[in-house]
């Protein structure tokens, strides 16, 4: 990690400071706090996310500590997800890590959105709100700056403090889901899990015909490419779902001049 | 898969994952997405998450099964019913698991 630190010595007067200001004006601890409450709704509907990854997890054969690990380590729950049937098959490592690229490629669109807000930070913070970046995350945080209601020192704290709660709830949920799959190991079928999350992420991915589009040719080549071998099915399915979007929306605006 | 195979897949996942977060935030905001590439962006959640589930439902045990006999393709079917209905994670978690033991249950299979 980089260089800038968050020196305990600052977070206390930054504490005190918000105790002796009008709890109206935003202080860092303020709006620390704003940020953690802002997120308290969507907490919830998070935990199915880490629950449906520690479960399949022990169902596949990974250990507490390895299911912990990669929530840690990875911290993005689709990709996880999408790695734990390829870690399970004996993918190899090459595979594991490409797939979780292809699934975590979004990232890059938040972290373009967001480096306006982020340009003068010193370096150890930008990789500290980098590591939390989330879909969730995310979207809190963008509707807050854009509405202007935050200042520019401030804004690292309302991150910082809707991108810890959303770390924090979801090493829980995984750690949950551990449990949950070791107690209910085999008869429940919770491995099943896994695909209903995925079908409740792509139906509202699916937003134009544009888009379905994508996910039909990319459905259409899965059911073909399953077969193929080193587990290379998911990659090519996905790239030319992709190339069927392209082509769908090429289609469309030439149908419209 | 040898726990330093899987150990060496978790990290790499992990930096992986950490560069494409830090990419535009590191780059100080002065870049932007190429547009191309901004274009191909918008179809990725569609395209990966559908070539992520598919292979799930429809094969059994390594064989494509598309038959009343197999459960897990008609309880997906009847999750992405829920899930474009409710829109709630959480509502086609439970409808899409519920669906899937009625239909262990019963047996519509050969």
């Amino acid at each position: 990690m980089g260089r800038g630190r968050i020196r305990p010595e600052n977070i206390a007067s930054d504490v005190q400071g918000a105790i002796e200001e009008e709890p109206k004006t935003e202080s860092p601890a303020a709006a620390f706090v704003a940020g953690a409450k802002a997120i308290v709704p969507v907490l919830l509907a998070l935990i199915p996310f880490g629950v449906a990854f520690g479960a399949p997890a022990i169902d596949n054969g990974l250990s507490t500590i390895e299911a912990l690990g990669m929530s840690v380590f990875v911290f993005a729950a689709a990709a996880q997800l999408a790695a734990i049937p390829l870690l399970s098959a004996g993918a190899s490592v090459a595979i594991v890590v490409l797939t979780v690229l292809m699934v975590n490629l979004r990232l890059t669109l938040y972290s373009a959105s967001l480096a306006p807000h982020f340009k003068r930070l010193p370096v150890g913070w930008k990789g500290l709100l980098s590591y939390l970046l989330t879909d969730q995350a995310y979207a809190a945080t963008i509707t807050h700056f854009d509405a202007g209601e935050t200042e520019e020192p401030d804004k690292r704290w309302y991150y910082l403090g809707v991108a810890l709660a959303i770390w924090v709830a979801f090493q829980a949920a995984t750690l949950a889901g551990v449990f949950l799959g070791a107690w209910a190991s085999g008869g429940w079928s919770l491995d099943f899990v896994l695909p209903l999350i995925f079908i409740a992420l792509v139906i509202p991915a699916i937003k134009d015909r544009t888009t379905g589009a994508a996910a039909l040719t990319a459905g259409v080549t899965a059911v073909f490419a399953a077969a193929l071998p080193l587990n290379l099915g998911l990659i090519a399915a996905a790239l030319v779902g992709v190339l069927g979007g392209l082509v769908a929306e090429n289609v469309i605006e030439r149908g419209r001049r | 898969m040898s726990t330093l195979a899987l150990w060496l897949s978790i990290g790499g996942a992990g930096v992986v994952t950490f560069a494409l977060r830090l990419s535009f935030i590191a780059l100080l905001g002065r870049m932007e997405i190429p547009p191309f590439l901004g274009r191909a962006l918008r179809f990725v959640p569609a395209a990966v998450l559908t070539a992520v589930v598919i292979p799930l439902l429809f094969y059994e045990n390594g064989t494509l099964e598309v038959s009343l006999g197999n459960e897990r393709l008609l309880a997906g079917l009847a999750a992405a019913l829920i899930a474009w209905r409710t829109r709630s994670v959480l509502f086609t978690l439970v409808g899409g698991m519920a669906a899937l033991w009625t239909l262990q249950a019963i047996g519509l299979g050969p």
